[in-house]
Formats: C-alpha cells, structure tokens, sequence
C-alpha cells in the first residue's frame, strides 16, 4: 500500500507533541502555546467529551433519536476551532460538537436537532458556526461561496487585524468523493477564496475504509486543484492548532485557500445507529486507543508541572456539572408544534399555505382534550 | 411460501436475481460488509463477491453515472441510495442521463438500471432521511417508478424490476421494513406495473402506495365499525399508473381518495386526480380528494407523528367525501 493508500501511515504529519506528552518540534511549525493555553485546550477536550458521552448516553435512554459521536476528535475539532478569529466564520458537518464548543454554542442546542425538536437550535450569524449539514459534502460550497462573499466585501487582505476573515469548511474522509467537494476545491482554487477545508480523516465513511475513497493521502488531493495541502497529526491539539492558525492567516492576508488533512481515527461507532463490529477489527481501535488526543496533554501538563494536581480534580468536577445540566435541559427542551412549522416555509406567506394551516387547526379543533395522545417518544433511529 | 420482512423479501429477490443473471451487479454505499444500513443487501457480498456487490466511493452521481456506462456495456445495474434525500447529489445522473439515453439513442440503446431508494418517514430520524421524491421522477418521461407495500410485491417486484429493460425507480418503504407478510416465492406473479386491490369496499375509493397502503387498510376496519365501506387500491406502480383498475373503482364507488407522504402541492394525486376527472366525470359523486403531507419540508422528527397521514385523517378524508 505505502504511497498508494489513503490511509497510510508512512507519510509524515505536522506533529508537535508525541502521544506520550513530549513537545517536538517541525522544521514549518512550532509550538506557540503557554502552558496556560495547553491547560485550557485539556478542559476543552474533556468537557467536548463528556458532551459527547453524555448525549450517547441520552440516545441511549431514548432520550435522542441519533448522535454522531466525535470521540477521539477532541484534538482535531478543539484545535482549529481554537485557532479561529474573531471574525472567522466556521461551516461544519454533523460532527462538529468541539468546534461548536469553542464558539460558544450552547450544547443543548447540539441536541435539538438530535432530539428532532427543530432542524437547527442556534444563530448562524449570531455565533459564525453554520447549521449542521446532513448531506455530505455540501457544506463546502457554502464555506467556499461564503469566502468569496468576505473577499467581495473588503474582508480580505486589508491588513487590519480586526477586519480580515477566513472561513473553515469541515468535511470527512468520505465526502472527499462527492462532487460537491470537487467543485467546492475548483471555486475556491479559481476564485482565490479565504478557505481552509479542514477534513478529518477518521479512517472511515460508516462502513467504508478510506481505500474506497482515495488511493492517495488525502492531503495531497489539493495540489491538483492548485493550493497547498498538508497532512497532520489529527489527535495532536497543538499541531492542530499552529498548522490552523498559519492558514487561516495564509487566507485572511489574501494568499487564498487550504486544505488540512487530520489524520485521526473514529473511536465510536459512525453513529448510535451503527454497529462497527460488522466491519472493523478490534485491534484497530485499540491501536488508536494508544494516541488519545486528551490523554497526551494531561501526559505534558503532569510532566511539566504545569497546573496542580487539582487542576484535574476541578475539571472533572465540572464536566459533572455539565453532563448534569445537559441532561436536565435535554429533558426539559420544549415540543415543538406542527402548526407553527408553516410559518417559516417562505418570507412571505402564501395564501394557500395560509390556507393549509389554518384547515389543520381547525382539524384539530375537532379533537376534544382527552383523545389528544401523549407526545410518543423519540423512536428508532438512523444514519 | 415463507414469512418474511419486506427487507428480508427484498434480501430474497436480489439474491435470486443475482443468481439469475450473471450480469447484474449491485452498487452502492455500505452495501457490502454492512450489508446496507437497513441490512437489505446482507449477506450478499460474501456469497457473490466484491465484483458484484460493490461497495461504492460516497459519491451518488458517481454510483448512477457509473451504472449508465455499465448498462450501455450489458450490464444490469441496482443502484441502492442510502436515504431518500441522498438521492439528490444523482438526480442529474437519473434525470437527464438514465431517463433519455433510450429516447436519445432512437431505441438503439437500453438502460436496464434498478435505482433502489428507501424513502418516507416515521422512524424518527434527522433531516433528509425521511423525503418522498417519488413525484420528481413520475414527472420525468422514460423512467419507470414502482413501490411495493408488502413483503410478497417486495420479492417480485425488485426481480422484474430488475429484469425490465427500463429504467425502475425502484421505491422502499422504509418504515415498513420491518413487517412480516407471506412470500410466494412460486405462483406466476402479477405484472410489474398493474394495481391491486387489497381490500374491496363499495362506499369510496382510497389509493395509497408504498408506506400509506397500511394506514389506509387500518382506516377501512375502522371505518367499517361506522358501516362505511372503503376500497383499498395499492397501487404499486406510480408510473405508469394502472388507470384501467383505478377507474374500474372510481366509476363504481363515485367517490375516491388519494393518500400519500409527500406534500400534495405538486404531488402524484394531484395527476391521478386530473386523470380520474377526465375519464370518470358522470361517475363521480363527489370531487376527487388527496390526504397528504402539508407543503412544508419535512418536520423535525417530534412533528412527524403528526405530520404524516394517520388513520384520523384518512377517515377526515373520507368524512369530507361522503358529505358532497
Ligand atoms: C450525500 C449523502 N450520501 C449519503 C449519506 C449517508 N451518510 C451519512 S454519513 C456517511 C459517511 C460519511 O463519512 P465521512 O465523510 O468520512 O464523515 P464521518 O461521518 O466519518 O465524519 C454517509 C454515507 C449522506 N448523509 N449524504
């Protein structure tokens, strides 16, 4: 395979602390981090998984229809999401609940849509993270539309820090074989767009290893279309971080897109609807068991004597809290009713709908109180 | 006979077709190992092969267009889309290439592609797993657009399906998988595209399809305890649609409805509805009615309880049809 497979090892990545918490250093990119931000990158890490772990648990319950899990991605998400400006604007895929987290969102809005109370809980503009996406690729024509929209606007290039942007479009290894991708790489290549495709290859598109979507190391994918891709190590906050930071850089001064590959792996299953046993090996899993992303920075900080020992306690503490609290405004988020849905259809209402609506409350007028059934719980699950 | 699921039935005629014709091949995401997120292809890879059950790239357009260059060299392709709404990113492939190529080619050509689609709601899943796209395809002259409601239709269907020298679009009714029905895996089975009426009645007509032949077939015992008489058709095939068993009915209840997932704006019954007013006009007693989706997209999944057709609005449907 060498060379010739996706998923090779054999080709180097950006790397700059080992799995066993010590810091190296690339002839390109170099640690920049205080201690102090290192600390603050594990405490995004852990409560990104205790997030996660807990809404597994909610799915678990019945209490989510569905959760795609980032376990095992805290370092690829937390790293670049910490790595964005101020003015930066992120377009994700259904995935991304650590990027999520750096921005600010609210992670109970993650679980509205898992919960299917709406299709999307929070504030795009509001909090420059897009809604989630289902269907693969897409996103990355909006990342790239929305690049060439900051660069019409004067957004690029100006050399004032506070008003150049960039865009981070993510994607999965899988969706590298969509058209949409490809078109995505063509628009932002000939426009010179402010993008950086960040793709997390986690080595699997549900049950399909990335031998069926490339037979080249993704990272090199982008040469092709004419801009710079690079390979890094994906459970490695801090190259995730520096290696972000340089092209997110590279395209607010106007030199134009990227692509990052992080090279990471899916600990979980590709959702709560998936069995991976019928298709991937344990010894796999146990191998990247060995690199967890969080587990090295406790590793550095321990080594470094750089936060006490209650440093750990505390965090756990509060990703406590937070798993609490998660749970409790889960549980707590409102049913949605169906006749409010036809009011966000069309910016302007149109007759027949009005129509339609008001027909089906007059349907339900029919009804007397007792004949309304309880709200049914959240049943099965996919994809 | 046998007592299968309709994905088990499904499992069982792709099985028989593969063994049938050296030259269909199956394609698509997680078909393989997985045997496909509703486990319809299971089992199939490993008594097959890789060559014939193809685990494809996750690229749709890619799947079908791939399929088209297979079938102009003699191949048989089943495309399997993993959910209705991923059937998009291949629409171009299926509506400006699969459906024309005969047309184009002055009949020279054949495109004997199966393009398999789980579609409908009601298992609780998040955007885009939940769509009925079947009127997109109806509405595209040289595909042929078919959905089974039955574990017994499931078996036959995809093998003639398969077998047909047309372009199928090849409907599952995905939250029906699940259902147990008796296969006949022996007796001669009913054309591809012709009706049936599972359930005979005298006072209205209800068409249904796919996911909804279940809902409509519960609202007849209901509406049977108010001593109201429904005929139920399945109707199988979406396109063509089999007018001659569909005005048979209409012309002898006067009184028809037409139920389906999709939003009615735009939607298959509209185009029955204008076919029955053309044929039936004397014969009708009252205006033909559609029980449908509401034209909003697809709700989050705590709505769809209420947004699918049930067996009160069926009867609503009907209620409104005796009162003309
Ligand atoms: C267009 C489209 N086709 C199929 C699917 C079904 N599906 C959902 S996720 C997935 C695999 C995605 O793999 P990858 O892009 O590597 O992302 P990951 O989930 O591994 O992060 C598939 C096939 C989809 N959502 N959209």
């Amino acid at each position: 395979m060498g060379e010739m497979s996706g998923s090779s090892t054999d080709v180097d990545f950006i790397q700059l602390l080992t799995p066993e918490g010590t810091l190296v250093s690339s002839d390109e990119y170099q640690n920049t981090c205080t201690d102090e931000q290192i600390a603050g990158f594990y405490r995004d890490m852990t409560l990104t998984r205790r997030i996660d772990t807990e809404a597994t648990a909610l799915q678990r319950q019945g209490e989510l229809g569905l959760w795609a899990s980032c376990l095992g991605q805290e370092a690829a998400q937390i790293g670049s999401g910490r790595a964005l400006g101020g003015q930066d604007h992120v377009f994700p895929t259904y995935r991304e609940h650590g990027v999520a987290w750096t921005l600010g969102i609210d992670p109970v809005d993650l679980l509205r849509l898992f919960r299917g109370v709406d299709l999307g809980g929070w504030d795009p503009d509001q909090t420059r993270f897009n809604l989630y996406t289902i269907v693969i690729g897409a996103q990355t024509l909006h990342a790239t539309g929305y690049a060439m929209g900051l660069e019409r606007d004067g957004l690029v290039g100006t050399g004032d820090p506070d008003r150049d942007a960039a865009v981070i479009g993510y994607l999965g290894d899988g969706a590298t074989s969509q058209g949409d991708v490809s078109e995505a790489f063509v628009f932002a290549a000939s426009y010179n767009a402010p993008v950086v495709f960040i793709c997390q290859n986690n080595q699997w598109a549900i049950s399909e290893p990335i031998e069926r979507q490339s037979r080249i190391p993704l990272y090199r994918r982008s040469a092709g279309f004419g801009f710079p891709g690079v390979r890094v190590d994906g459970n490695d906050v801090l190259a995730m971080y520096a290696v972000t930071q340089q092209a997110l850089e590279r395209a607010r001064s106007g030199s134009g897109p990227s692509f990052i590959e992080a090279y990471t792996y899916r600990m979980g299953a590709h959702t709560t609807s998936d069995d991976p046993t019928k298709y991937r090996l344990g010894d796999e899993v146990e191998h990247w068991r060995l690199k967890d992303p969080i587990a090295r920075v406790k590793a550095y900080l321990v080594r470094n004597g750089a936060v006490t020992e209650d440093y750990f306690t505390e965090i756990d503490a509060e990703a406590d809290d937070l798993a609490a609290d998660l749970r409790k405004r889960c549980l707590e988020l409102p049913e949605p009713r169906l006749v409010d849905a036809f009011d966000h259809v069309y910016a302007e209402q149109t007759p027949y709908l009005e129509e339609q609506k008001a027909n089906y409350a007059a349907y339900l007028d029919t009804f007397t109180d007792d004949d309304q059934e309880d709200q049914l719980p959240v049943q099965g699950g996919v994809r | 006979m046998s007592r299968l699921t309709i994905a088990k039935a499904l499992n069982a005629g792709l099985r028989r077709a593969l063994e049938a014709d050296p030259k269909v091949v199956l394609a698509g995401e997680d078909i393989g190992k997985l045997g496909g997120v509703f486990r319809v292809t299971e089992g199939l890879q490993k008594d097959f092969g890789e060559a014939r059950v193809i685990d494809s790239p996750l690229a749709e357009s890619g799947i079908v267009g791939t399929a088209v260059g297979m079938a102009l060299r003699g191949y048989r392709p089943v495309c399997e889309m993993q959910f209705d709404g991923f059937t998009m990113p291949a629409f171009d492939q299926i509506v400006n290439q699969v459906a024309k190529m005969r047309n184009r080619s002055a009949g020279r050509l054949k495109m004997p592609v199966v393009i398999r689609i789980p579609y409908g709601g009601g298992i609780g899943a998040v955007e885009h797993h939940s769509e009925s796209p079947e009127a997109y395809f109806c509405h595209t002259p040289g595909l042929k657009v078919v959905s089974p409601s039955n574990a017994h239709d499931a078996y036959w269907m995809i093998q003639q399906a398969v077998a047909s020298d047309d372009p199928v679009i090849f409907f599952e009714p995905k939250r029906r998988y699940h259902e147990r029905g008796e296969v006949d895996e022996h007796t001669e089975p009913q054309p591809l595209h012709t009706s049936s009426v599972v359930r005979p009645g005298s006072d209205v007509t209800v068409l249904a399809y796919g996911p909804m032949v279940k809902v409509c077939l519960d609202a007849a015992t209901a509406a049977e305890d108010e001593g109201r008489s429904l005929e139920v058709i399945d109707l199988r095939t979406l396109s063509p649609l089999d007018m001659t068993m569909i005005t048979e009915s209409a012309q002898k209840t006067g009184r028809v409805i037409i139920v389906h997932e999709a939003a009615v704006s735009g939607g298959l019954g509209g185009e029955i509805a204008a076919r029955i007013g053309e044929h039936c006009f004397y014969s009708l007693e009252a205006p033909v009615l559609r029980v449908g989706g509401f034209d909003i997209p697809y709700p989050a999944s705590r709505l769809e309880e209420e947004y699918l057709p049930d067996l009160d609005r069926v009867l609503d449907g009907v209620d409104r049809s005796l009162a003309f």
